[in-house]
């Protein structure tokens, strides 16, 4: 847990970072973009670890869940970057994400049972709340785009009832 | 056969509308953004919710222990109020989205 918020506050420092060193204080569109879209996808291939680990029917109702919301919203994003005609940019915000996600996923992996599901839920209560605040604090101010900002301020509406939905399921398990 | 039947049909069309008042309605809430839109309704049995799903998500109107409609995404489900009482309900794919109708008899 240590390591993971360590990285994604890391994560969140580089955008400052990164764009400050190109003069500019935010990050741009396409850039947004992409770290939503990643957000997203490291959200699913969690969840399905949950799935295919957990025996808990509220831990895997959860993660299908996940599955489901997270693909529905990834396939919007799609749709408007093509409509867009924008690339999404790879960045360190993103890189930065996949590397804590990864590390998790092998952490998560060597945990069984009540472990893995009281590990992998507060993981996913801490994950929301990291990217809601990112969302609300640098990447929806930082849209440029109308469309994209709107989509954005959707799942930061989505993403926070993930994380009641998840801190719920957190004191189920207690 | 066909000219009884219109007949009737008639006869009862002109009932209900001089009926009107009590005739049963469609109640519709909106479902934006995980948000039921109004939250609270007053309904009389008889009357159908609709709820109308603007979001590009699925969710479900379920009351504990009682209906659960399904609602796709970017689609609608009706639910007939069959009994009078109060009843709060949530989406089972989003428990934090909470509604409520009050149906009186």
């Amino acid at each position: 847990m240590t390591i993971r918020l360590t990285t994604a506050a890391a994560a969140i420092a580089l955008i400052f970072t990164a764009n400050g060193a190109l003069g500019a204080d935010k990050p741009t569109d396409p850039q947004i973009a992409h770290i939503a879209y990643t957000a997203g996808v490291l959200d699913i291939e969690a969840a399905k670890q949950a799935i295919a680990t957990s025996k808990n029917k509220a831990v895997v109702e959860f993660a299908e869940t996940m599955v489901r919301d997270h693909e529905a919203v990834n396939s919007q994003a799609l749709d408007l970057v093509k409509k867009l005609n924008v690339t999404p940019e790879d960045n360190d915000t993103s890189k930065a994400l996949s590397q804590a996600a990864e590390t998790k996923r092998q952490e998560l992996a060597k945990l069984s049972g009540a472990e893995f599901d009281k590990a992998y839920v507060e993981h996913e209560v801490a994950y929301h709340k990291q990217v809601n605040g990112a969302l609300e604090t640098l990447l929806i101010p930082a849209a440029q785009n109308g469309e994209l900002k709107s989509l954005l301020e959707t799942g930061l509406k989505l993403f926070q009832g993930h994380q009641q939905h998840a801190e719920h399921v957190a004191t189920e398990l207690k | 056969m066909l000219p009884a039947r219109s007949a009737v049909l008639t006869l009862f069309l002109g009932a209900a509308a001089v009926a009107a008042p009590s005739r049963a309605e469609t109640i519709e809430v909106t479902v934006d953004r995980l948000v039921y839109t109004p939250a609270e309704i007053v309904a009389k049995v008889g009357d159908e919710v609709e709820w109308v799903n603007k979001d590009a998500l699925i969710h479900t109107a379920t009351i504990k222990g009682g209906a659960d409609v399904p609602l796709p995404a970017k689609k609608s489900g009706r639910l007939l109020l069959q009994e009078a009482g109060s009843f709060d309900y949530i989406c089972r794919y989003h428990p934090n989205m909470k509604g409520h109708i009050t149906v009186r008899p």
